[in-house]
């Protein structure tokens, strides 16, 4: 597993229904493209998050997939509308198999 | 020749916003809504010659990266404060202990980062905050000193400094610290290099001034470390200092010597009334 791949989510705990929310999600991660070579001349193997996904009450927000040439700890910023009460689920999927998920709940206000 | 007239005043009128793009701007820098920082103060009474206002590298940065510090989740300076607080936990060295075993919670340190670089009454001189942190980790914690410009160490002194944040820098210039703060103040105003350049001759005479390319700040370092999207890191003090000598084409200072060490005490001195700022956005 990477180090030091911590997820971060910031939302909204209340929105009115319908209301079109700003999310900021960004998760350190080193992105280490499989380009570049150590000391000895070999190739550093390929370690990125490959996908990321937003669900909200199991149906899908945001969907990305994302290539060798994204730079380190990747934030991604998009608007949401939030028509009920519910629980957004932030997803990451590393090549090492690791899927880091955060949740953040939003009531109607 | 009224064409020619009005490409003239045409002219005229390009040549204005480019001059009033390089000056400090009058924004308020408040971060995550609620924590007030002060960017502008009077200068300090040593400074009343030279300068009226001191005024933090902030404004003169554009609208878009003053927007990254004025939200800690999108400034990503944050990201390396999360790596020192695993640091600040971690059990290290002969001793078997962390930051935390003696400090507890890195809360503690609120204040810290205002009044350094300190005079250190056991050691006898004038110390930063690194030569601080690595003397706990040589004396105490019996572990490997950290390079003085390294990340570990940019990030620890972030976690440190992000404690005192909003306060006002206020470093002592007098007692026994004051020959140290004099040695500052001679390279301050040194010129080196090819390029015969002193700290003043930008940063004093000529902020608000393009240098090329970019806006000359007053060289405050009340946002140290500062987050570079040049380099995307966190930089420290020294590691500025170095680089801004190396502008000169001179033969740099050592980071963590002696001489960067009174230079740090002088400029921090210079901004004595800026809130602490760091960890800061800068490009």
């Amino acid at each position: 597993m990477a180090e030091g791949v911590k997820p971060r989510v910031k939302a909204p705990k209340k929105a009115s229904a319908g209301e079109a929310v700003t999310i900021k999600t960004l998760i350190s991660h080193q992105m280490e493209s499989g380009q570049r070579k150590n000391k000895d001349g070999s190739i550093i193997p390929r370690s990125i998050i490959n996908r990321f996904t937003c669900e909200f009450n199991g149906k899908s927000v945001i969907e990305v997939v994302m290539e060798a040439a994204i730079s380190t700890n990747p934030y991604f910023e998009f608007e949401a509308v939030i028509p009920e009460a519910g629980d957004m689920v932030f997803t990451w999927y590393d090549d090492d198999g690791s899927v880091y998920t955060e949740t953040k709940s939003v009531a109607i206000s | 020749m009224k064409f020619k007239a009005r490409t003239a005043f045409a002219a005229l009128l390009l040549s204005v916003p480019a001059v009033a793009f390089a000056d400090a701007d009058d924004d308020k820098l408040v971060i995550n809504g609620d924590l007030e920082i002060v960017t502008k103060a009077p200068a300090p009474a040593h400074l009343s010659d030279s300068l009226d206002e001191i005024m933090s590298g902030w404004h003169f940065r554009s609208d878009e990266t003053q927007a990254l510090e004025m939200d800690d989740f999108d400034n990503p300076g944050m990201i390396f404060v999360d790596q020192a607080i695993e640091a600040w936990n971690t059990v290290e060295g002969a001793a078997g202990k962390s930051c935390a075993s003696c400090h507890e919670g890195p809360e503690n340190m609120a204040g810290v980062r205002a009044v350094y670089p300190k005079w250190n009454e056991t050691a006898g001189e004038v110390r930063t905050l690194e030569m601080q942190v690595n003397d706990c980790r040589t004396s105490r914690m019996e572990a490997d000193a950290w390079k003085y410009t390294g990340g570990d160490m940019a990030s620890m002194v972030a976690l440190v400094t992000l404690q005192s944040r909003g306060m006002p820098v206020n470093v002592a210039i007098d007692g026994p610290a004051q020959a140290t703060w004099e040695q500052g103040k001679e390279l301050y105003y040194t010129r080196t290099g090819q390029l015969d350049l002193s700290c003043a001759s930008c940063h004093e005479q000529n902020y608000g001034n393009m240098i090329r390319a970019d806006h000359l700040s007053q060289g405050q370092i009340n946002g140290f470390p500062a987050y570079r999207l040049k380099n995307s890191k966190l930089n420290s003090v020294h590691a500025r200092f170095k680089g801004c000598v190396r502008d000169t084409r001179a033969e740099t200072f050592k980071p963590g010597g002696p001489e960067f060490t009174a230079l740090e005490l002088y400029v921090a001195s210079r901004g004595n009334g800026l809130s602490v700022e760091g960890p800061s956005v800068r490009n």
